[in-house]
């Protein structure tokens, strides 16, 4: 068994009212990474999300947990005890926020003194100690998902599972909950599963991804990988067509800043500190593609690029370059014809910097 | 831990308190225990109703230390439940149909207990006139005649049975009549129906007495020996129903007729009412009674 | 009306007074009653429970029978037990025909149900998602029960009220099986059928006048504890 995953399974079959609603060869969690569960609903991540936090009865084929095999009641059981889960509604008990926090904790039977240790660290991190004593009921939305996700921490578990945690947010709320979470996660190194079907917080939480579909696993890889490098169409309609590049911001002035990404510098808008790891994702159809050399015009990305690939897709072509990072770009048949693109051939690439949607990679 | 201790220390009342109160729900006023200790005495409504047994039965439960269970229902459903088995000693005032359960052979020692009279009252105003009629069967052929309301308990108690016998004398069909309305409950309610809707109806002296002063009717017929309304104490027969309590049941008929009970039933009620509510009668004969 | 004023009088001079039978009667029917309901807590919240969290082949055919037990006639449990404890039942041997025990049993059986029902439907009713939340925070089966029963605290004490008063105001069941025995087995109700009967009127409703005290101070405690919000 290999020691650097948490949760291995194999040749998993899961069947539900006739329906085959897991079907899993392989599959790994690796320790202390992030990994996303990403693809249409019913495409069983919620399933294999339960599944791996325990919750699941047994089923066909292997499980491993740090190794050991799982099998019996009480084994699942142990599983449980090492798993904490998020669900999408928050689910807090009506009573205080601190007994809620506590609740698996008074599960175990702790001294009260261990509880109010962990119970204080949990809302620490979550920024929420203020709310201690308030009733449970009374939060807001943003709220109660801080005291779901510090019940959960509380627990110091090895795994952490989050169903769709943040669908039912407001946006602001949101953005904020995903960075504390993330800064947790990696100051813990807590190991962490979130099943999503929304590509900005995947991009933004996960280091891998594995796509789903009809209780099948269609690709893993890391989350540049999978948005970049989709293996089929349905892959690819799912994460996007959007061009992810990893970047670090080298100056900002502002409201403008310069990304360097693989030696050269991307121009775009926003907010962040120098130094701040962030991904830029481009749309193809903001790639602009011309033979001048010379002249202005207003976008601030200009590169020399070579086309790598040209591929006919319906009514226009997609366009592979290379400008020291790879680009992707959608052009009529008409513009290649009339700018003679061809494979192997020397073109300007532009786009503006207001195209360039910039997202925190790492803190 | 806060949450579950509180819940612990509900659990333990409850539980506590469910185990006192199923433990002293069964305990009576303990006595020195008869092997048998439990007499299913099943009576009339009329005895209860005027308070006597209420006196008599503690008295016998602390000489004898039995414990008496008095079932008061109507005369009909005691003999009922002695035809089942279902009690053990009976104290009802239906003769004829006392007569039918000895003849099927259903109790034994069938001892006269004690007697009152029936009376018919009435509204002040006597609309079908019968006041001071001497004949009890004639003064209800008067109200048949004269169409004017008559309560009739309906209810197969000794009560019941005695105005049956009446209206049959009286050659009067009532049941099926406008003016004749069964009410199925017992003497105190069915008194208060004449009483409210100006009828008249055929009543004990004894329930008669203790209600008198709210009810607003006058005693209209009395003293036909007719009315007489004789009690006899029943041993239900244990050679039909083994289970029934034979010395239990033997020792509250004697008690009945014994002669301490007899000189309480005839002071019973005097101070309350100026006259005794039942007059003994252990030992004599049934056509001796009356006046 | 003007009977109603003297009930209201009568019912305030008795309970003045003291009068020790009134006050051994009313102890008795709270006793009864309180215990055929705490009966019927146990069972009636434990199977409802059991039913509403376990998915079994014939579930809703269970919910139906349990659902039509709330409406179940007290009379004609009454006859039931009765023939099932006389003397020449089977469970005749007993000996508990007109007795204290015997209102116990009637009237937990008409409790139970209506506990049960109402039990299953506020579990029902929780979160999907809470059974599976908390059994993910590490609680054994028993535990994760005991939450959700204290999740639902608020409708499952209307389902022991709801018991509760379907008993203490019962009188059918409780006149046959317990046969109104003076200082025995007489409660407010049975005592309430048996003055009117005698056309004390006055006593009748002073009587319930007691009962309905009765009832309202039990359910003042109980309503306390369901409304019990947690400090803000």
């Amino acid at each position: 068994m290999n020691s650097k995953n948490l949760i291995k399974i194999e040749n998993i079959i899961l069947q539900r009212g006739g329906a085959t609603v897991l079907d899993i060869p392989e599959f790994q969690v690796p320790h202390g990474r992030i990994l996303a569960l990403i693809g249409p609903n019913g495409a069983g991540k919620s399933t294999l999300l339960l599944m791996l936090a325990g919750l699941l009865k047994p089923w066909q084929g292997k499980m491993y947990f740090q190794g050991e095999h799982i099998e019996s009641r009480a084994d699942l059981a142990m599983l449980r005890r090492n798993a904490a889960v998020v669900f999408q509604e928050p689910l807090l008990l009506n009573s205080s926020v601190y007994e809620n926090v506590a609740l698996g904790l008074k599960f175990r039977r702790l001294k009260n003194g261990e509880i109010r240790k962990s119970v204080q660290s949990a809302l620490d991190y979550f920024g929420i100690s203020q709310l201690a004593k308030r009733s449970a009921k009374t939060l807001s939305g943003g709220e109660a998902k801080r005291v779901s996700l510090a019940r959960a921490f509380a627990i110091k578990p090895q795994i952490i599972l989050l169903d769709e945690a943040f669908n039912s947010l407001d946006p602001p709320s949101r953005e904020t909950i995903i960075d504390d979470l993330k800064e947790i996660l990696e100051e813990t190194k807590i190991t962490a599963v979130l099943a999503s079907h929304d590509r900005e917080e995947t991009l933004r939480l996960a280091q891998d991804v594995s796509v789903m579909n009809a209780g099948k696993i269609v690709q893993s890889g890391t989350t540049v990988e999978i948005f970049n490098q989709p293996d089929s169409e349905f892959v690819a309609n799912f994460v996007g067509t959007e061009s992810i590049l990893e970047g670090i911001v080298n100056s900002t002035t502002d409201g403008h800043m310069v990304i360097a990404v693989n030696g050269k510098s991307i121009e775009a808008v926003g907010d962040y500190s120098v130094g701040q790891k962030v991904y830029c994702c481009l749309r193809p159809e903001n790639v602009t593609v011309s033979n001048y050399t010379r002249g202005k015009i207003s976008a601030r990305n200009i590169y020399e690029a070579k086309v790598s690939k040209i591929i006919r897709q319906g009514f226009f072509y997609k366009l592979t370059l290379d400008c020291g990072f790879p680009l992707v770009a959608y052009i009529t048949i008409p513009s290649c014809e009339d700018l003679g693109i061809a494979k192997g051939g020397a073109v300007i690439a532009s786009f503006k910097a207001t195209a360039v949607h910039v997202i925190r990679r790492e803190k | 831990m806060k949450m579950f201790r509180n819940s612990k220390i509900i659990i333990t009342l409850m539980i506590a308190s469910l185990l006192f109160a199923f433990g002293t729900a069964n305990v009576f006023a303990g006595k020195a225990a008869p092997k048998q200790k439990n007499i299913i005495l099943a009576t009339t409504t009329s005895t209860q109703d005027t308070g006597l047994l209420d006196v008599l039965i503690p008295l016998f439960e602390k000489e004898t230390g039995y414990f008496v269970k008095t079932i008061a229902v109507g005369s009909g459903q005691a003999m009922a439940m002695g035809q089942k088995g279902e009690a053990d000693v009976l104290l009802v005032h239906s003769p004829d149909a006392e007569n039918k359960f000895i003849a099927d052979g259903f109790g034994v020692n069938r001892q006269l207990v004690m007697h009152n009279d029936f009376v018919i009252v009435g509204p002040a105003v006597d609309p079908a006139k019968i006041k001071g009629t001497k004949s009890s069967a004639e003064a209800l052929k008067l109200i048949a005649n004269a169409n004017v309301l008559f309560v009739s308990r309906g209810d197969n108690s000794g009560t019941h049975a005695k105005e049956k016998t009446l209206w049959k004398k009286a050659d009067v069909t009532p049941v099926g009549q406008k003016w004749y309305q069964e009410t199925g409950s017992g003497m105190g309610q069915t008194l208060n129906v004449a009483a409210e809707k100006k009828g008249y109806t055929l009543t004990d002296r004894g329930t008669y007495l203790s209600l008198k002063k709210n009810l607003g009717l006058d005693i209209l017929v009395e003293g036909d020996s007719a009315l007489l309304n004789i009690y006899h104490v029943i041993e239900v027969n244990v050679n039909k129903w083994p289970k029934v309590n034979v010395a239990g049941a033997k020792a509250f008929a004697d008690f009945m007729v014994s002669k301490n009970t007899q000189k309480i039933i005839i002071t019973f009620g005097v101070d309350k009412y100026g006259s005794p509510l039942f007059f003994p009668d252990a030992g004599k004969n049934v056509e001796d009674l009356g006046k | 009306m003007e009977l109603i004023v003297q009930g209201i009088i009568k019912a305030f001079e008795l309970i003045i007074s003291f009068d020790p039978e009134v006050l051994g009667i009313t102890w008795l029917s709270l006793k009864i009653s309180g215990t055929a309901t705490l009966i019927s807590l146990f069972i009636g919240v434990s199977i409802g429970t059991a039913v509403a969290l376990t998915n079994f082949y014939g579930k809703r055919l269970v919910i139906s029978l349990i659902n039509t037990g709330m409406g179940l006639p007290p009379v004609v449990v009454g006859l039931f037990v009765t023939i099932l404890i006389w003397r020449n039942g089977p469970l005749g041997f007993l000996e508990i025909l007109y007795t204290p025990s015997a209102m116990i049993i009637a009237q937990a059986i008409i409790a139970t149900p209506i506990v049960m029902g109402i039990s299953l439907a506020a579990i029902q009713n929780l979160p999907p998602n809470l059974r599976l939340q908390i059994l993910s925070l590490g609680a054994s089966r028993l535990q994760m029960v005991w939450v959700l029963i204290k999740e639902a605290r608020l409708p499952l004490l209307a389902a022991v009220m709801a018991g509760f008063g379907g008993v203490i105001s019962e009188v059918g069941a409780s006149i046959m099986v317990g046969g109104n025995i003076k200082g025995y087995s007489r409660v407010l109700t049975t005592a309430t059928v048996m003055e009117t009967g005698k056309g004390n009127f006055d006593i009748a409703i002073a009587l319930g006048i007691i009962l309905l005290l009765l009832a309202f101070l039990v359910n003042l405690i109980l309503t306390q504890i369901q409304q019990r919000q947690h400090p803000r």
